[in-house]
């Protein structure tokens, strides 16, 4: 999770609007104005006893060109919070509104609201960004009128550089953190559960088809080979080579520390997986070096096997 | 009214009237709703519909349809492509399910980039015009 959207995310539950006020009680100007504008002849709006159309519930608690005068302060820092990061655009996604009683000309309107979720960054046709959901309750001379659910997108507009910055930004933090961030978590799934259980135990296990007999790694639903899905757990013996690899230097990752040896290595059981070199420089690995199975613990909760050059064996004669 | 019942389509011009008229009578001045230039800014063509406006012509799309009598209850909808000036939005809605006398209708609003709204009215019907025979049967 990324530090800004931890500071995000604690403005869930938060008050968005303490005892907010309609600036004018439910009127028939602003119903007749909304009515004509979006060509709504219903007979309702109009007339002795005229009430406003339901959908009108929000436009009752706008606070127009001279803004809201009652939206906490949590708003405004979450907003600036985005807007510094280079989320500067906003745009409504979703509307869900309830209507419990007609409004009527006279009514006063009044509502408080709370900031209900704040999304992950999500990448969207208009740029990249954050989801804000805010929930109001509406009452009109103090009885319950409605309940209102709002969605935006607070996003980086793809025309500008913004959304670098952002990244920048989260970069410097990271780096800040380096030592105290974690690696990447496995994805386990209901195909590969069964290696990382393995790994738990302190056994690396491939498969092995039972149609065939060709050992498949990474774990797979089906044979490569013969598309059989029926298959068995083989645990490797540990012993491999390094079939090929790379250095990293560049660029920095969170909780990585560079350089490092990334390795093919191919087991003594005929299949290769990625993995780390360790115990030895990075620069010193080589292709062919004999290497052998070890755990390493990554996280309190996480260990991962890597490989390190194995013994030399003392020639007996 | 019955699960499966389609309602008549009606098509909305979506001039830059409506859009700048709809903005201000729901009181929401945020100019990418009536500034071009302020909408090109944030990575928009053009102006676009504000979802207060779009709520609203879903809303009066259902009670168009109904009648008077016909009181909405909840309208919760989803925005996807923009209604920009000089496009049409053709809205269609189709009953989806109908208990006692509150129906659900799924409604869609597309123009020409695609879907603008995807949403759920539910709506209780109007009383059967039974005024004038008070014994009316059910």
């Amino acid at each position: 999770m990324s530090d800004l959207y931890r500071r995000l995310r604690a403005f869930e539950g938060r008050p968005a609007t303490v005892s907010g006020e309609g600036r004018e009680p439910v009127n028939v100007s602003m119903i007749r104005h909304w009515c004509e504008a979006l060509g709504d002849t219903g007979p309702a709006y109009t007339g002795k006893d005229p009430v406003a159309p339901a959908t009108m519930l929000q436009a009752w608690t706008m606070g127009g060109l001279s803004g809201s005068r009652s939206r906490s302060p949590a708003v405004d820092e979450l907003f600036a919070l985005l807007d510094d990061a280079g989320y500067t655009a906003v745009v409504a996604t979703d509307c869900e509104q309830e209507y419990l009683q007609a409004l009527r000309p006279g009514q006063t309107i009044t509502f408080d609201s709370v900031i209900e979720a704040v999304s992950p960054r999500k990448t969207t046709r208009l740029g990249a960004g954050h989801f804000v959901t805010t929930r109001m309750e509406i009452r009109a001379d103090g009885e319950p009128a409605g309940t209102h659910r709002f969605r935006v997108l607070k996003y980086a507009p793809r025309k500008t550089a913004k959304t670098a910055n952002a990244d920048n930004a989260d970069n410097a933090d990271n780096a800040a953190k380096a030592q105290a961030a974690e690696r990447p978590r496995p994805v386990i799934n209901r195909d590969n559960a069964g290696f990382w259980e393995g790994v738990a135990a302190h056994r690396l296990l491939f498969q092995r088809c039972d149609a065939c007999g060709t050992p498949r790694f990474p774990w797979l639903p089906g044979c490569g080979s013969c598309g059989s899905p029926e298959w068995t757990a083989v645990e490797a013996s540990g012993a491999g080579t390094v079939y090929s690899y790379v250095v990293m230097h560049h660029p920095p990752f969170p909780a990585f520390d560079p350089p490092y040896a990334v390795a093919l290595v191919e087991l003594a059981e005929g299949i290769r997986m990625i993995s780390n070199i360790t115990g030895v420089a990075a620069d010193r690995v080589r292709v062919g070096m004999p290497v052998t199975l070890e755990f390493l613990r990554v996280a309190p909760d996480q260990e991962l096997p890597v490989f390190r050059p194995a013994p030399m064996e003392v020639e007996t004669s | 009214m019955k699960p499966g019942d389609t309602l008549p389509p009606l098509t909305v011009p979506i001039t830059r009237t409506l859009i700048i008229t709809g903005a201000i009578a729901s009181r929401d001045y945020k100019d990418v709703h009536h500034d071009p230039e302020a909408a090109r800014a944030a990575g928009s063509p053009d102006i676009f519909m504000n979802i207060l406006t779009t709520n609203g012509l879903v809303g009066r799309y259902i009670t168009d349809h109904l009648g008077p009598g016909a009181v909405l209850r909840k309208v919760a909808i989803r925005l996807g492509a923009p209604n920009h000036p000089g496009d049409a939005m053709a809205l269609t809605g189709t009953v989806t399910s109908v208990r006692g006398r509150t129906a659900e209708v799924a409604v869609v609003g597309a123009n020409s980039l695609g879907r603008h709204v995807t949403g759920t009215v539910t709506v209780t019907l109007p009383e059967p015009e039974a005024e004038t025979e008070p014994e009316a049967t059910a």
